[in-house]
């Protein structure tokens, strides 16, 4: 079971438009969120539903529109470029899609780059123990598996021990039992290091691992549901 | 070490070989810099040590003859803080075995010497003794070109006997650094003989015993050099004053100045031209990385990375690629001065020309690197800066193509689609298409000045010794003759033509400006010596009045049809009011022409000449040369076939090795930019093109696409640099152009055409090397593409 306690974060009537080419496009329209602490979150949906814009919001990646972002006493709204950067230095973890590794860094290297900019990190070394990869320290992006390099990728979100944990479509590029590894690293460091973890993806069986679950579609929230109880990965089917 | 050092490292040197040709064109600018630098430094300072050293006089005077007694007046002479009178001749010289003519120019000297103005340097043997009337000592570039030394002989036709006179010492002047003969171009040491004799022997032999015709002043610090001069004039005057010259304006001190001057701007104008396609290569790859390493960058700045930290990351590739390419350049510039200076050792004569490195230029070079890499960097790490990260972490939105204007005004239907391809890929990254043209522009317009300036001398050459001065050899007078005398020498075995000339010392006055200089007056309608003006046409003398210079106009402000006042500066010194006919636009010198008629009736006298001009038969040349050294009258003979030789000898090595490295940078900044183009178009278009070749597409048809695009570039530079160079060319001309010889400005075809071979070449050379590339395109890699 999860710790809900009180609340992380706290959205209100966020709205972003923003320009793709020559087209604007309305990701969002008037979201309103709360997440607590150590929350298992997933945010389901499909492609161009707003998802990716909602976690980038919350991650500090971009700002709103229109409307409010807090987190715990920072207000996220109208943060400065370099307070944004300071907040996501200090607690908050990403995990993209596509990895989004540095190719020209090994995977120890890979989570040093982390390590090197934070107070109190994990060492490299520990950080991708947890996620199963302590015989691939030395290797090369190019040299892993599509599968373990996601997790170089969490390994580099945990190491410096974030508060938040924000990952957009961990699976999407992977089949089912590179898939359920990947989700289990995430689900291990929800439940032993206790962080707020938020799942994206548009594959409807990850939801059953969550605490609670958003249905998101056309920039609206438009169902939320809470999960009596939590099914470990190797129990997923997609 | 921090990971995103590594990573800086690391993608350094996945694009080491872009990254050398970019520190490659950094080090050719940089190695001009130091080389031009360094040399003028060391030039500069010799040159203040040695005149320092020796004495070298600040104000000059000749005078026909003046009394000894006047030299205390002289001293006298507020300012004036020492004073040396000396008699200084010229004769003709020569050596067993050597026919050519060559000058003798005879210096008087005390010795034992007692630290006098104009002071030599002996390099071997010893000062003539007193009491030793044939002792001489012989300048060192005479005596290693036509290998004399102490013991050695050289006969001095004087007063028209031939005199043996016996070389004991070697020695150097600052007076004759840079030693060229009147009527010379460029200094010929093997037929130009400075000659130090002992005061007596020299002045009885010449009339001057008690007397003198050179002078020499220093003066003490804070003087007024006009107003000594001025005052030196006044006391010269009676005795056939020539007028008094400051140091800057004596011939050696002036060359040397000049060379110093050039050195200067060559320094800073070159090799700005290498920094500013180096900064633009950088600038452009730069961009291309970041926009390559786009989602990496999102990743950084993701995870935490602040723009400072990204920037400077960024900056660090730049700066160490132009750092690198600082060192590199730094150690070839220190190679091409050691080179250079030994080049100058062949004209300028000091005691000791080193080469030496000041490190306030290593260090300026560095940091000139340093600014080329952050300037290379700037738009670069905006980018970064700029760079939303949720934006980057999306796909890019597909790149913006148009249809270009040739398609649009209907040749489409003809084109087939890779030629389409070429054209829009063109066009759809029009500043930075527009800028590699302009790179590899500077490669030909580099070609085009540097070969323009070898047919600009051709030419100069030619108009001198082809239209100009026709004749053989140049004769001149120890003083007017009678015409009568040099008819006579007509009658010699050879002369096939004479042509008389008279020159005159004068002082042209027009209003409050004023120039002294020798008018030439030559015969009405002259064959042999010509005047001619810059459309190689001959000028006919006026039966009256003056032909000059335009550069001689201009400084009188005089134009055609003005009076001007001559005073005459030797015999019976009259005045008289004379019309400007005509302005000429000669190639050389500020000049005043007239007819020997109407320049005797001037001076009211019958008809005395000082000099002639010659044709010979070839055939006949060296007895006749042996009989015209003896003649009593004749004070010096110039061959033109000698002085063409050795002009031929000696400036044609040099420019040769300047073409040489002309071609080498000019090569190197087309290979660079061509290379640098290429590796980034194969960056952006790869994809497209590995794409291609999975559609069936054959690798020599995808080559093409990407060769194109660079032919595109380089054929379009082609034009844009000959424009550049015909006008930089242009500049340069008139930028250098000065009243002692105005360069002619033509860009010959063979000129052009070697330009656009060169470049070609080297274009085409990085296209094959970026070919194979294209040809290891991974296929697989690109079906692998997400969108």
């Amino acid at each position: 079971m999860s710790n809900v306690s009180a609340s992380v974060f706290s959205l209100r009537d966020v709205t972003k438009v923003y320009r793709m080419g020559e087209i604007d496009v309305h990701a969002l329209r008037g979201i309103n969120l709360d997440v607590a602490a150590g929350e298992f979150l997933v945010i389901l949906g499909p492609s161009g539903s707003g998802k990716s814009t909602l976690l980038n919001i919350i991650g500090g990646l971009d700002t709103p529109t229109a409307g409010h972002v807090n987190y715990l006493d920072h207000n996220l709204t109208q943060a400065s470029e370099a307070a944004l950067t300071d907040y996501r230095r200090n607690h908050v973890g990403f995990v993209f899609q596509f990895y989004n590794l540095i190719p020209s860094l090994t995977a120890r290297e890979n989570v040093a780059l982390v390590t090197d900019i934070v107070k109190n990190p994990m060492r490299p070394e520990e950080a991708l123990d947890l996620v199963g990869l302590t015989p691939r320290l030395d290797h090369f992006p190019s040299q892993l598996s599509g599968g373990e390099q996601q997790r170089v990728a969490i390994a580099r979100a945990i190491a410096k021990r974030p508060d938040v944990l924000l990952c957009d479509e961990p699976t999407g590029a992977l089949d089912l039992a590179t898939g359920v590894v990947v989700l289990e690293a995430i689900d291990r460091v929800n439940r032993e290091l206790g962080t707020t973890t938020a799942v994206i993806t548009h594959n409807a069986a990850v939801a059953d691992m969550a605490d609670r679950v958003f249905d998101m579609a056309d920039g609206h929230v438009v169902n939320e549901r809470r999960n009596a109880t939590r099914k470990p990965p190797n129990q997923l089917r997609w | 070490m921090r990971a995103l050092n590594r990573k800086l490292f690391r993608d350094l040197r996945l694009m080491r070989s872009q990254a050398l040709a970019i520190a490659l064109v950094l080090a050719a600018g940089i190695a001009m810099y130091v080389a031009y630098f360094s040399v003028f430094d060391s030039l500069q300072k010799t040159r203040e040590a040695y005149y320092a050293e020796n004495r070298f006089a600040d104000v000059f005077a000749g005078v026909k003859r003046a009394p000894l007694a006047l030299i205390s007046r002289i001293r006298d002479l507020e300012g004036v803080s020492q004073a040396d009178v000396r008699v200084v001749v010229d004769v003709t010289v020569d050596l067993p075995g050597v026919t050519e003519p060559m000058t003798g120019r005879l210096i008087s000297m005390d010795f034992p010497r007692r630290r006098p103005l104009n002071d030599v340097t002996l390099r071997l043997g010893r000062e003539p003794e007193p009491g030793r009337p044939d002792e001489v000592l012989v300048n060192e570039g005479f005596a290693e070109e036509r290998k004399v030394g102490p013991g050695d002989r050289i006969g001095a036709i004087i007063n028209g006997r031939r005199r043996e006179l016996r070389i004991v010492g070697v020695a150097l002047s600052p007076e004759y650094v840079y030693a060229v003969r009147t009527g010379d171009l460029l200094p010929d040491p093997s037929r130009l003989a400075i000659l130090w004799m002992e005061r007596q022997a020299l002045g009885a032999a010449f009339n001057m015993e008690g007397g003198f015709n050179d002078v020499a002043l220093r003066l003490a610090p804070g003087a007024s050099e006009p107003a000594i001069m001025a005052a030196l004039d006044d006391l010269l005057a009676p005795y056939g004053a020539f007028g008094s010259v400051p140091r800057r304006l004596q011939t050696s001190a002036w060359f040397l100045s000049n060379e110093l001057t050039q050195l200067q701007t060559a320094g800073i104008f070159v090799p700005s031209i290498f920094l500013l396609v180096a900064a633009f290569l950088l600038n452009v790859s730069l961009n291309r990385m970041v926009a390559v390493q786009r989602e990496q960058i999102a990743a950084l700045k993701a995870v935490g990375y602040t723009n400072g930290e990204l920037a400077r990351h960024y900056m660090g590739w730049s700066v160490i690629i132009s750092i690198a390419g600082a060192v590199i350049g730094t150690g070839l510039g220190k190679w091409l001065g050691v080179g250079m200076v030994g080049m100058y050792n062949a004209f300028f004569k000091f005691p000791a020309l080193v080469h030496h490195v000041a490190p306030e230029y290593v260090l300026r070079a560095l940091a000139i690197g340093a600014v080329a890499g952050l300037v290379g960097a700037l738009t670069a790490v905006r980018q970064v800066a700029n760079l939303a990260p949720a934006e980057a972490m999306r796909p890019p939105a597909p790149e913006r193509f148009r249809q270009t204007l040739i398609e649009r005004i209907g040749l489409k239907r003809h084109m087939p689609p890779a030629i389409r391809m070429i054209l829009r890929n063109t066009a759809s990254s029009p500043v930075r298409t527009s800028l590699a043209i302009l790179g590899v522009s500077l490669a030909v317009a580099i070609l085009v000045v540097g070969l323009f300036f070898v047919d600009a001398i051709d030419e100069l050459l030619r108009v001198q010794f082809e239209v100009i001065q026709r004749q053989d050899v140049t004769v001149t007078f120890t003083e007017p003759t009678s015409s009568r005398a040099v008819y006579d020498l007509q009658r010699l075995p050879g002369v096939q033509q004479i042509e008389a000339m008279r020159g005159v010392p004068v002082e042209l006055r027009h209003g409050h400006l004023s120039r002294r200089l020798a008018i030439t007056a030559l015969e009405q309608d002259p064959v042999l010596n010509r005047v001619i003006d810059s459309a190689l046409r001959p000028v006919p003398l006026a039966a009256q009045g003056l032909v000059m210079s335009v550069t001689l106009g201009r400084v009188l402000d005089v134009h055609t049809g003005d009076l001007v006042e001559l005073h005459v500066l030797e015999g019976t010194r009259p005045v008289r009011q004379v019309t400007v006919q005509r302005l000429v636009d000669d190639y050389m010198g500020a000049n005043a022409y007239m007819t020997l008629d109407s320049l005797h009736q001037l001076m009211r006298e019958s008809g005395s000449l000082s000099g002639a001009y010659f044709r010979i038969d070839g055939a006949a040349e060296a007895p006749l040369l042996e009989r015209l050294k003896r003649t009593p009258v004749i004070a010096g003979l110039l061959l033109k076939r000698a002085m063409v030789q050795s002009f031929k000898d000696t400036i044609q090595q040099n420019m040769m090795t300047m073409v040489l490295f002309n071609v080498l940078f000019a090569g190197l900044i087309a290979y660079g930019v061509v290379y640098n183009s290429s590796r980034i178009v194969l960056s952006e278009r790869g994809r497209d093109l590995a794409s291609l070749r999975v559609l069936g597409f054959t690798r020599g048809e995808v080559s093409a696409i990407l060769l194109g695009e660079l032919a595109v570039i380089v054929l379009a530079a082609i034009p844009v640099g000959l424009a550049i160079g015909q006008a930089l060319g242009a500049l340069l001309v008139w930028a250098t152009n000065s009243e002692l010889y105005r360069f002619p400005f033509l860009v010959t075809p063979r000129t052009r055409v070697f330009a656009v071979v060169v470049v070609l070449v080297s274009a085409a050379i990085s296209g094959l090397i970026v070919r194979r590339r294209v040809d290891h395109l991974d296929l697989v890699a690109v079906l692998k593409v997400r969108e």
